[in-house]
Formats: structure tokens, sequence, C-alpha cells
């Protein structure tokens, strides 16, 4: 696969519904309230409405990476803030930038890739993901084990809101 | 009201502490998969189509990213009079502090041996930080972090995540 800092993702645009918000809270398991009850969202916790749940968030992001890289990329590391909440109704965005690409000492190869999750202009989750990929043909990310697979390796993984450089 | 006689001390104990979670009520199976496909409209090949599995990972496994999907209890079993929550954690120290609501704003995830169809996960959580009072748009209340281990069956750690909550409590109109 070949990959270069600076490469973009394309893009995805998804529409979010109820049944996005409660399909994602039910298929992570999460009865929280806020996630299926609209009145308990705006009335108990004070949210616009229901709103997507982080492991779905967390799941959404993993499907857009994946999208890109096919079934041997194998995510190792993943953060993501939430800045505002995702809502019935709004109409979500998600957009990636490849930061860098590097090969740890145990030969896997790691794209470290930050994600935007956007509602509008407004910045809703800002995400980076560490996701290894083949390093040529013959690479296979998922058979690494024990000491051939350290996604804390390659060294931090900031948020761009938190980076230095 | 006891709980608001709590001095910061008392809310800084909490740090370090640790519990863990007996193993998880579900096992990893495939109508759970397809269900979270579903809800993210996922379609990764290695999640559908079994022979590429089988030449990739060595048999099926679970996204990576539905870890903690693993260890949410039941909401029903016959017998068990007290409800579990996940993240006992996170809210036996709402209820101590008092404050009713939460949100989660940061999660991290770092991900070891996948999840397989069969696979029981027991977690162990630890209080990491807890904040001074703060008021945000929603309430006031504290933000703490968690971190959260999952291993399976065989003490293999499928994952660490770490979550910041803000648990607050809406201000009186």
């Amino acid at each position: 696969m070949d990959v270069n800092a600076g490469d973009a993702l394309p893009g995805l645009d998804v529409k979010v519904t109820a049944r996005m918000v409660i399909m994602g809270a039910s298929s992570s398991r999460d009865w929280q309230p806020q996630h299926h009850d609209h009145a308990w969202a705006v009335d108990r916790a004070g949210t616009r409405d229901i709103f997507l749940n982080t492991p779905n968030q967390g799941g959404w992001i993993e499907r857009y990476l994946t999208d890109w890289t096919g079934p041997l990329g194998r995510l190792g590391k993943m953060r993501f803030r939430m800045r505002r909440s995702i809502c019935t109704g709004d109409d979500l965005s998600f957009g990636g930038v490849v930061r860098s690409v590097t090969t740890d000492d145990a030969g896997c190869t790691w794209a470290d890739v930050d994600v935007l999750l956007s509602v509008g202009e407004e910045r809703a989750t800002e995400c980076v993901a560490r996701i290894a990929i083949p390093a040529d043909d013959s690479d296979n990310p998922w058979d690494r084990a024990g000491d051939a697979w350290t996604p804390d390796a390659p060294g931090p993984l900031e948020l761009q809101s938190q980076r230095k450089d | 009201m006891a709980r608001a006689e709590l001095t910061e001390a008392d809310v800084q104990a909490w740090v370090g502490r640790e519990h863990e979670d007996p193993p998880a009520d579900i096992v990893c199976e495939r109508g759970y998969i397809l269900h979270w496909l579903e809800a993210t409209e996922n379609a990764n090949p290695l999640y559908w189509d079994e022979f590429l599995a089988e030449r990739v990972t060595r048999g099926p496994i679970a996204p990576p990213s539905m870890l903690s999907a693993w260890m949410r209890p039941l909401q029903f079993v016959p017998g068990r009079t007290e409800k579990r929550m996940p993240l006992s954690l996170h809210f036996d120290l709402k209820q101590a502090l008092d404050l009713p609501e939460g949100i989660v704003a940061y999660n991290e995830m770092t991900l070891g041996v996948p999840v397989r169809p069969g696979d029981r996960i027991k977690t162990t959580q630890r209080i990491r930080e807890i904040s001074e009072p703060k008021t945000r748009r929603l309430g006031t209340g504290r933000s703490w972090i968690i971190d959260v281990t999952y291993t399976n069956q065989d003490g293999e750690v499928a994952g660490v995540e770490t979550y910041e909550m803000f648990a607050y409590r809406r201000e009186q109109a």
C-alpha cells in the first residue's frame, strides 16, 4: 500500500438519524438514556437531542479508516476528543489526512492519520489514529503478536490540538 | 447532606483506586458483530467473507473498536437483584460525589489481541486523576480519567481504554 504523509483520505458524509444514534448505542450495548431517549437527553442531560455515543463514534472512525486501507489495515491506537455532541439531524462529515508513515523495530508499518468529524463548520470530534498497513505484498499486520505488535512503539500520538510543532 | 461534606482529600482518595469487574455476561458472537457492522455501515470484507477472514486473521474476529461492547452487562438476568453497571468504578464515583449526569469527553484505545467469537472479556478499571470542581455549559461537576484494561479468558490483553469523563449536576433554572 503506497501511503505518504500529507495524503488525504476520501471524504465520507453521513446524515445522522435517530435510528443511527439508537442503533449505535444498541450495538455497543450502551443503554445510557441520552443515546435513545429524546426527553431525557433534552430535559435531564441538557443536550440538544440524543447523540452518538463514544463507542459508536470509535466504530465509525475505524470503518472510515478501513474503507481506505482495506481489510489488511489493523487499528493499533486511536484517540479522540468529542468537542460537541453529534445529534439527530446533524450532517456529519469525515475527513482525514496522513500525518506520518513510520516503520518500527519489528518491521511494522504504521500510518498516523488525523481524522476530523465535522458538522457544518464545527469541529465535532477530533481524532488521531495509528493503523498498521502492509509494508509489502507479503506483509499482513494481523499476523503480528507479542513484541511484533507494539502500537506505542512509534512514539507519542497527540491530537492535533495537543501538538507542539 | 453528607455527600456535600466530602473534603478534597476524600475526593482525591479515589485516585489510584482499582476495581475488577466479574467476567462479562456475554461472550463475543456473530450476532453482536453483525449489529455493530450494521450500525456503522461497515462493509469491510474481513467481517463479511469467512474465507478472507480465515486467510487474513485465521478465523473470524470482532472489529477492534468494538472492545467496550463486550464488557457491558445484560440489563436483565434471572435472579440478579442488583443492577450491574459498565465501568462500575465511574458510576460509584458519580454516586459518591452526588453528580447525577455524566458524559465522555475523551477516549483513547490501544488495541492488543483481537477479540474472537467465544471470547469472554473481563475488565479492570483504575482512576488516574480527578479534577478540581469546574463549571461547563452543561453544569457544575468534576472530570476524571479512568483507565480500563480488557483481558480475555486466557489473560491476554485485548486492549486498554482511557476515558475522560465529566460528571455534573445541572444548574438550577
